[in-house]
């Protein structure tokens, strides 16, 4: 029928975390206890908001600039593609990303974390992907910081990326991990995806074609949304 | 690579560092017949969730979804009491499946500290005789309905409080 929408694939057996996982313990009262209702995708789900390259700022994709000075910390280079699981790229979607500085602090009145605060670094930076699903931005290597989660509960340093695509059925919040973190394997958080391919497609690897000699390394993430079924969903 | 979806990992307590720039809690701007939905998130002690953020996708009174623009996007952080607030225009009816029509809606993710993967929803409105006949609705066991519907307060304005656990769960969809 003409009105038939066609949804998205459903996510390979734990590819995905659940809503509670009791290593991470504010997921204990948090997460929804019941089984989520399943329902066919509708007009509601497979549309979603289309932003413009008219939103961003200036340098919105460096955040190594605009605040006065040069931050401290390494400089890097972080760039990959948007892609569906179709292989198809994801065009000109938007990608929000934010993070601690250099020394594992946030830019946020709750984070009381002993660390020095960067008056050259708030943190956020927003991307649009381009043609081929691309995007790229400049910033620093983000810290560990301490949680507290449990006894000496250090988070690996990360990069949080926040990916709209096409459909609110696609939109996906994740974080983006750095190769040979040694708290990897003791984070609750990366660790609650039961999948171990899965979750290693959260880090990140060094990228030698875009490190600029001399001044940054670069690392390579690739963020993977949902793709469209092929057929209509059946009831 | 792979093509399998990348795993969703919590926005975490300090999210609004990058979503700062997008948040948008009003829709309606001086259109006629703005509405108001205020509520409340709550965890499963009853206790409000203070770090989180509520994304709405709407279509316009017409029931027509933007297909080139953030028209029809709301992203509403919660306050330090667990409070959200948005304007917006009561939105037309849309297509379900089977030649079926929807009921005006709203449809939500929610996302917080906590939550490793958002935790998709929708919100009704109570005073909409088309709720009877929506098929979305249609899936939910009734004694659960009540949970998506936000319903009209004295002073005009709807009221849905958002219950993560406990016997007020929050109805949450997988599609």
């Amino acid at each position: 029928m003409s009105d038939e929408v066609r949804g998205y694939r459903k996510p390979f057996w734990n590819t995905q975390p659940d809503y509670i996982f009791e290593p991470y313990a504010s997921t204990v009262l948090r997460g929804p206890t019941q089984t989520p209702i399943a329902m066919p995708s509708t007009l509601s789900e497979v549309t979603g908001p289309r932003f413009s390259r008219d939103i961003l700022g200036e340098a919105e994709d460096d955040m190594t600039v605009g605040n006065g000075g040069a931050p401290q910390g390494e400089r890097i280079i972080v760039s990959g593609r948007v892609l569906d699981e179709n292989g198809r790229p994801v065009r000109n979607t938007l990608v929000e990303v934010w993070q601690a500085n250099a020394a594992g602090r946030y830019l946020h009145q709750r984070d009381q974390h002993d660390a020095p605060l960067d008056p050259h670094f708030s943190g956020e930076g927003r991307v649009m992907t381009d043609e081929h699903g691309r995007y790229r931005f400049k910033t620093i290597k983000p810290g560990a910081y301490p949680w507290r989660n449990h006894y000496n509960a250090w988070r690996p340093a990360h990069i949080h990326f926040s990916v709209f695509g096409d459909a609110m059925a696609q939109r996906l919040v994740t974080q983006m991990y750095f190769p040979g973190d040694p708290m990897l394997d003791v984070d609750p958080i990366f660790r609650a995806t039961a999948d171990e391919a899965a979750r290693m497609r959260l880090v990140s690897s060094l990228d030698w074609e875009n490190c600029v000699s001399e001044y940054a390394l670069a690392y390579r993430f690739d963020v993977v949304l949902r793709g469209r079924l092929e057929t209509p969903w059946e009831q | 690579m792979s093509f399998q979806q990348t795993a969703s990992q919590t926005v975490g307590p300090y999210f609004i560092i990058g979503f700062q720039n997008g948040v948008h809690t009003d829709n309606a701007g001086d259109q006629a017949g703005a509405v108001t939905i205020h509520g409340r998130v709550f965890d499963g002690k009853g206790t409000p969730v203070t770090d989180g953020v509520l994304e709405f996708w709407q279509a316009d009174a017409n029931g027509h979804y933007a297909d080139a623009s953030d028209a029809g996007f709301l992203r509403v952080p919660l306050d330090a009491d667990g409070n959200f607030t948005l304007r917006t225009v009561k939105p037309g009816r849309v297509a379900g499946p089977n030649g079926t029509l929807q009921a005006p809606h709203l449809v939500v993710n929610v996302f917080m500290r906590g939550l490793l993967k958002h935790a998709p929803t929708r919100v009704y409105f109570d005073d909409e005789a088309a709720n009877g006949e929506d098929p979305i609705l249609a899936l939910v066991p009734v004694t659960r309905r009540a949970t998506l519907i936000a319903k009209p307060s004295t002073d005009g304005s709807y009221v849905w409080d958002l219950h993560m656990q406990g016997a007020d769960e929050t109805v949450f969809f997988s599609y």
